[in-house]
């Protein structure tokens, strides 16, 4: 079974205006946990990376329309990888729950690594480029569902 | 070649756009954030988004560059003027990747980056310098400024593009002078070798463009004077050089072309020389390894296309003309219209264009980016556009600019208008060639 992005923003509502604390879907490849109010679990980060000196600022108005969803966007130009290595499991999957520290993904510039965090707390509701894709500064990488 | 990567912005980046399209190239804009919106990136086939506006973590990073323009399959880079444009790192990190690098070769663009390297080959090649050297320890430089006489100038060898230069007006000042040019050219250059030179108080300036290809030609393109100056940035530029004796043309000429040929140089650049006003001698400044603001005089005079010729030479073609076939028409005349405020020390005066409209005349050509509702960002130079006039002498040239200037409307910032048309009605300039310190004494 595949969910597509609108599938999961309307999972999230439901679940943000029902009175369920928490919910679990696990289907044949695909596994969505879901809680609200409190921080939930995080993914564990400090991974063995390193942000270049220098590193730019996150560019300065992420959009905030109408859903509700917040963007993490691309805090520099480079290649867009989901995971650390080819093979190994993507940092975040959609309905992730993340911390402002949360590794989200790896920017590629020239070889040089350069892992993004979240930056906000909130469930990752879309992932928008392709892993292996050129993103540009500033680009959307994720639509986050603000929450704590 | 097929698609170039064009890191840059402004005028110069439509210039570029421009002049691929002529040649049947597509080309990619490297932007900043505030310049996605700017004309070039709109005339190009593509525009990707490098960085925020500071220079510092867009232009000027080249890394991100290389890396855009090996993701969008281009297969060049034309750098333009300014940001990276001389930066051996930069050139280098193309080549290495496959991606050719539109300019000289790294080891010519080190040496003329080393202001004393370039002074020893240009000694070498023959071309007159000035009279100077390293000076390593105060006790040196005493000497050597004995030898020279006062006044003179404390130049970084880092330095270059009227940076890194102190003027000494006698013994007393030399060593506080300079010790701290080697402090700031320590911190600005990340070299701190310093060298004396004899000061020319009454100097033109006079360049003589080069352009070389991969199979061994050297050309000269003729010389422009670029004596206007404010704070040692040029603001009016024309060629050819005014009344120039025929001697000191030629000499400025065969110079040039033999400090090309010494330093292995490929592709245009220029060769800067001042010319002592009271004797009329010519010493060698330094080698500029871009195609430079001004130019479209050039352009003017020759009918040739210096941007196209920058992308065919890189690409590997011999040049279609000897020297011979360069021939040179009427004269041509370039002002820099800036966005600065003339009430405040001529400082930049970002903001929004709410209206700008240039004249069309015979014999006037525009460069610009442009056009109502452009943004002047604050982080970049505040060039915004580039009158150039051409006519069949220096008095119809100076005049047709002149004209556009008063026709001109521009609103949303200041800008230096009124300082450009006091000089193109100045008795002074009208006359002929005027010294480098000119204009500052003539705006008092």
């Amino acid at each position: 079974m595949g969910l597509t992005d609108d599938d999961v923003r309307e999972i999230l509502r439901i679940i943000d205006e029902s009175e369920l604390d928490e919910l679990s879907i696990e289907t044949d490849g695909f596994s969505l946990h879901v809680r609200k109010g409190t921080g939930g679990a995080e993914p564990p980060s400090g991974l063995p990376l390193q942000a270049p000196e220098g590193t730019p600022a996150r560019p300065a108005s992420p959009t905030a329309p109408s859903d509700g969803l917040e963007t993490i966007p691309s805090p520099m130009l480079g290649t867009f990888y989901r995971a650390e290595a080819p093979g190994a499991a993507p940092f975040v999957e959609l309905g992730a729950h993340v911390g402002p520290d949360t590794t989200v993904c790896i920017i590629e510039v020239m070889k040089m690594m350069n892992s993004v965090p979240a930056g906000m707390s909130g469930v990752i509701a879309e992932i928008v480029p392709e892993s292996g894709q050129l993103v540009e500064y500033g680009e959307p990488l994720f639509r986050v569902k603000p929450g704590r | 070649m097929r698609r170039v990567f064009i890191p840059n912005r402004g005028e110069i980046a439509v210039r570029i756009v421009n002049a691929c399209h002529s040649l049947g190239l597509e080309c990619v804009i490297g932007a900043s954030e505030p310049d996605l919106q700017g004309m070039a990136a709109h005339l190009a086939d593509r525009a990707v988004c490098i960085g925020p506006g500071p220079a510092s973590e867009s232009y000027l990073r080249d890394d991100l560059v290389v890396h855009a323009a090996l993701s969008t399959r281009c297969d060049a880079i034309h750098p333009g003027y300014g940001f990276l444009a001389e930066s051996p790192a930069l050139a280098d990190r193309a080549r290495e990747h496959g991606v050719t690098f539109v300019g000289p070769p790294t080891r010519a663009m080190k040496l003329a980056g080393d202001k004393l390297a370039a002074r020893a080959e240009a000694a070498h090649a023959g071309a007159p310098v000035l009279p100077g050297g390293e000076v390593a320890t105060a006790h040196e430089a005493r000497t050597l400024a004995g030898e020279i006489g006062y006044p003179l100038l404390v130049k970084a060898a880092g330095g270059g593009g009227g940076r890194g230069i102190k003027r000494v007006s006698g013994e007393d000042e030399l060593d506080d002078l300079l010790s701290l040019a080697r402090s700031e050219a320590a911190a600005a250059f990340g070299d701190s070798r310093l060298y004396l030179e004899k000061l020319i108080e009454a100097a033109r300036h006079v360049e003589v463009q080069i352009a070389a290809d991969e199979h061994g030609a050297v050309l000269h393109l003729g010389e422009r004077d670029c004596s206007v100056q404010r704070r040692f940035q040029k603001v009016v530029e024309e060629a050819p050089a005014p009344d120039l004796p025929d001697a000191t043309r030629a000499r400025l000429r065969e110079s040039a072309v033999a400090v090309a040929e010494r330093i292995g140089y490929r592709n245009l650049g220029t060769a800067e020389f001042i010319i002592d006003a009271r004797t009329g001698e010519p010493y060698f400044l330094e080698v500029n390894c871009r195609i430079q603001v001004e130019h479209p005089v050039t352009e003017a005079i020759t009918y040739l296309d210096l941007v196209a010729m920058q992308l065919q030479i890189a690409a590997g073609r011999r040049m279609a003309i000897g020297q011979d076939d360069v021939s040179y028409h009427g004269h041509a005349v370039e002002c820099r219209l800036n966005a600065e405020d003339p009430s405040h020390g001529y400082r930049p005066s970002p903001g929004t264009l709410n209206l700008f409209s240039v004249p069309e005349r015979p014999g006037l050509r525009i460069d610009t980016h442009c056009q109502a509702g452009t943004t002047v960002p604050p982080y970049y130079d505040s060039l915004l556009a580039k009158l150039i006039g051409h006519g069949s002498d220096r008095e119809h040239a100076i005049d047709t600019v002149l004209e556009a200037l008063e026709d001109l409307d521009v609103d949303g910032v200041e800008t230096n208008r009124t300082l450009l048309i006091g000089v193109m009605g100045h008795p002074d300039f009208r006359a002929g060639p005027v010294t480098t310190d000119w204009l500052e004494r003539a705006l008092r």
